[in-house]
Parts: structure tokens; sequence; C-alpha cells
């Protein structure tokens, strides 16, 4: 799949603006950060900021921008109407929970209720990213139980290690905001460690034969393709990776996701602030940079069943 | 809506013989030529007698190679929308846009409610939908809509632009949802086949396979062998033509 710019950075960012405005309230409704006013502005601001950004560039790629609204239409069915009226709902939740935090300074009673309303709707939107992805049975590597998972977990690193840097930088960093942040760097080996497993070693199940109904006749390969230049599904779909490459993207993701964040925060949380802000800081760089690798291989390595009929080998 | 209607009795579509088809790309062309003035119109065509020629087809012609040495046979394959009984373009939508008709099975797209985001050609396996980059919105088959209902042609041509030009007879239009149908029986003669099943999105359209190769001669009248002709005119020719052969052959 062609890896378009926008989807990706739309994801990336809108995951770590989910992931951050989720944590914020979480730890704001268990007091594991106090209800300062500041750091709510702060936190409840940087999430907002890059949930904004990522869902306005997801309008850069459509035909008609100007008709978006038409999206929150069909959540019966589609998953992507059901993300856009997810993310949009949780405005709500946000608007009143800044305003407990930041106004009111506190979040208790019904201020803990929006903060919880709001941490379940970033979660729940995130979960329609991934559906959006997971429920396209044309794409194998897509259609694939660890696909939300991933989503999931990406949004919960990248959003916990700039939580963790606020944190640092406002001196309320503890044993539980360091875990927090922690835990999704080896989730996130996990989860992409069985993604990749999976993706190598099931082949999707349609084959050129049954793509053509000529089953029983013998292998079947292309001859003749049916223009001479690459057509639109050809562009959109027909993205191919070689697979040396993959492998070292994978890599330098893992070291990226895995390996530098989680040495950072071990080895530079407990030092002193000049120190611990620093690591805190590349920890989230490295990680961010990683769901962009990381996003960028989920649409170059994914096949598309289509391109059986221009030649592919397998889908 | 997006939400797919109960399904219908009727469902109109295409059975393409794999047998026939000649490779001619004519309802290919013949589509273009009809949609880029119908339902859909225009279909873009962007530097069509240039070295980069792109634009909007509802129909593809590929050609493939089925089986191995002397026995592998060329198969011209057009490829156009199925008309799914589920398809997954129109529930991924999220405009409501796409849609599939309850009275006859026909998947369309509303160019007024598309916002063009392309998620319905990533649901399709088929590579029936092509973005259209000039309107800014998806296009695909409508089974030529404006041509099957349009009562100002004369009845027999109210059948899809490709059907009507198809100068195999290669294409056959009609209601697969009725047993009783002459493509409906056509299918079950020849045993038509769904494309990639295994993806359960139970396409209308069917494909008929390449009748199988003649092994043995037909009973025309011609002898099994026939004896070589060159030796015996030589012969027969006599003397002088030999002469002027190896007068001519120096």
């Amino acid at each position: 799949m062609h890896p378009a710019y926008s989807v990706i950075f739309f994801t990336t960012a809108s995951g770590a603006g989910y992931g951050l405005l989720a944590l914020m309230a979480i730890f704001g409704i268990l007091d594991g950060v106090p209800a300062d006013p500041w750091f709510g502005a702060i936190g409840l601001g940087l999430g907002t900021a890059l949930v904004t950004g990522g869902l306005l560039s997801s309008t850069f790629h459509l035909g008609h921008p100007e008709r978006a609204w038409r999206a929150y239409t069909q959540w019966k069915s589609s998953w992507l109407s059901r993300e856009g009226v997810l993310a949009t709902a949780t405005y709500v939740p946000l608007a009143l929970t800044a305003w407990g935090w930041i106004v009111e300074g506190s979040l208790d009673g019904a201020f803990g209720f929006f903060a919880a309303f709001l941490a379940i709707l970033c979660i729940l939107t995130v979960h329609a990213t991934g559906m959006i992805y997971a429920t396209l049975r044309t794409i194998h590597a897509w259609h694939n139980r660890m696909t939300v998972p991933g989503y999931l977990c990406f949004a919960w690193l990248t959003g916990g290690m700039w939580f963790q840097v606020l944190c640092q930088i406002f001196g309320y960093q503890s044993v539980w905001t360091a875990t927090i942040c922690m835990a999704p760097t080896v989730a996130v080996w996990l989860v992409k460690r069985k993604y990749w497993g999976s993706i190598e070693r099931t082949p999707g199940p349609v084959t050129r034969e049954s793509a053509t109904g000529l089953e029983g006749m013998g292998p079947v390969r292309l001859l003749d393709p049916p223009t001479t230049t690459e057509n639109f599904v050809q562009r959109e779909m027909g993205y191919h990776i070689a697979r040396k490459h993959a492998l070292s993207l994978r890599r330098i993701a893992w070291f990226t996701y895995f390996l530098i964040p989680f040495a950072l925060i071990v080895s530079t949380t407990e030092l002193d602030p000049w120190i611990a802000i620093p690591g805190a800081v590349l920890a989230a760089i490295s990680v961010s940079v990683s769901a962009v690798i990381e996003r960028w291989l989920f649409f170059a390595e994914a096949k598309h069943a289509v391109m059986l009929y221009y030649g592919a080998e397998a889908a | 809506m997006t939400t797919l209607p109960p399904p219908g009795r009727k469902k109109l579509g295409l059975v393409i013989d794999l047998d026939t088809c000649v490779g001619c790309h004519a309802c290919a062309t013949n589509c273009k030529e009809w949609n880029t003035g119908g339902h859909s119109a225009p279909l873009p065509d962007h530097d069509p007698y240039g070295a980069d020629p792109n634009g909007v087809w509802f129909n593809r012609i590929h050609t493939f190679e089925a089986g191995e040495g002397t026995s592998s046979r060329t198969v011209h394959f057009p490829r156009s929308c199925l008309h799914c009984e589920t398809p997954a373009c129109v529930t991924v939508c999220p405009t409501g846009a796409s849609y599939k008709r309850e009275e006859d099975g026909i998947v369309l797209v509303n160019e007024d409610a598309c916002i063009g985001c392309k998620l319905c050609s990533w649901a399709c396996p088929y590579g029936a939908r092509e973005y259209d980059t000039d309107a800014g919105v998806m296009k695909k088959c409508t089974l030529c809509i404006d041509r099957i209902y349009n009562e100002n042609l004369p009845e027999a041509e109210r059948v899809p632009a490709c059907v009507a030009t198809c100068p195999a007879s290669a294409r056959h239009f009609g209601d697969l949802g009725d047993p009783d149908s002459d493509i409906s029986k056509l299918v079950a003669a020849r045993d038509g086949r769904e494309l990639m099943p295994e993806l359960n999105y139970k396409p209308v359209n069917r494909y008929l396979p390449p009748r199988p190769p003649k092994k043995e001669t037909g009973s025309t009248g011609a002898g099994a062998r026939l004896d070589p002709v060159t030796a015996q005119s030589a012969e027969g020719g006599g003397r002088f033509l030999r002469w002027v052969d190896r007068v001519l052959s120096r």
C-alpha cells in the first residue's frame, strides 16, 4: 500500500495526542499527578494540539475536505465514520476536564467523571482507527489480530513518553509515571514481533488462480498488463518495498521504540533534572520517530489482493 | 446509506466468457466512450497520446497465461466491478456516497456526497474503483445504468456498452438472481466461476473458464495424415521444370 504522508502524520500525531490525554486523565483521577493548573494546561493543551493537528492533516488527502462533515453519518457500518464521530465526541469531555483541571483546580466529583469519560473516548478513538485497517480483508497483513493492539500500544508509547517529559519538567515524576511510560516499550516489542511473525508466516487467502477463476488449469501468470503506464490502482495499492530494506527498517524501529527509550528512562529518571529532562525528551523523540517508521512500514509492507491481477506472486 | 439493503431478488450482472474473449479491448474502449458522456461523466483522460497516458477506466483487460509448456493457454481477462452482494466498498464508506441498490443490486457512487477518501478502493479486491483526480471523487462501473433502463434507446441496445460492443460475444448481461434467466443457465452449463470466493464478498458477475482444448481431430472427412506434396510435384513436373528449378535456384 502506498504510504501517504498525511495519513502517517495523522495516525502517529493523533495517536500520541490521545495517549497523552488518556494518561493525563487517568493520572489526574487517581491523584498520580497533582491538579496543578499549569501542568493541566500544558499537558491537555499539547494533547489537544497533537490530536487536532492530526485530524486536520487527515483532511488534506481528501478530494473534497469541505464535505468532511458527511463522514459523521455512516457510523452504523463504517469504522472511518465511527473514528470521526468518536474523535469529535472526545472534545466534549476534554473541554470539561480542562475546565475542572485548569479553572477549578480539581478533578473531584463530576470532573473526575468527565476525565474518566475522556480516557475511555481516547482509547475508543484509537481503537476505531486501528479497526479501519483491521477490517480490510483485501489486505492480508492488516486483517490481523495484532493491528488494533499495534495502534493502541503506539498511542500509549508515544503519549506516555511525552507525559513523562512533562512530569519531569514539573517535578511530578514517580515510579508510577516511569513504569507507565516504559511498559508500552515492551508491549510494542511483543505486538510488533507477533505482527511481523504472522505476516511472514501466513500467506493471504487469495491466489492468482482464484482471482482469475482459472483454478485447475495450472499456474497462472501475467502475460500482458492492461496498461502501458501505471494506473490509479497500481499507484495506490502497488507500493513495493524490498525485503532487505523492510528488515533493516524493522531493526531501526526496534532500537527506537524499545532499546533507546527503555535505556534512557531506566538510567536517567532518578537523576538530577538537568539529566532526567533531556533523557526523557530524547526518549520521547525516539519513540515518535519509531512511530513514523512503524507506520510507514505498516503501509509499505502491506500487500493488496488486487495486485494479483498485476502479476504479484502473493497478496 | 452505506449499510446494505436486504438481499434483493434481482441481481443484474455480467457473465464473461474467457473461452471466447479475444483480448481486443473493445469493451474497455466502448465503456470509456459511453461513460465519459454518461452517469459518471466526464472520465479524466490525461496525456492520451503522450508518454504517460492516465485516466479513469471502468474496465481493464489483462492477459494471463494458464498452465505450463505446450498445454498452456493464453487467457484474456476483462476486469470490472462485480457488483458484489456484500460489497465492503459500500460498508466502509463514511459518507453514504457508496451504495447498493435494493431493486437490482447495482453498486453506485453518489458523486455529490463523496469526499474522495479512497477507502472504498482499498476495500475492493477487484480493483474496480478508480479515483478521478480532476473531480476529487471515486468512480466505478455503473453497469451502464443509463443504458439498461434508457427508453430512448432501441430495446436491443439496452445492455451495458461493453456487452453491446463485444465482437466475440464474450460478454453477457442479465439477471443472475433469476435461475431461469439465459445467463444463469449459461453459468450453470459452463461452470461459471466466482472470483476470489475466499474473501466472501459474494460477487454477482461470473467468469466462464476456457473450454478444455481439443486433443483429437473431428470427423471432417479429411485423412488423419497428409502425404507430402513436394517430391510428387517435382517428379510430376518433369525434366524441364527440374531444369528451370535448378536455374532459378542458383
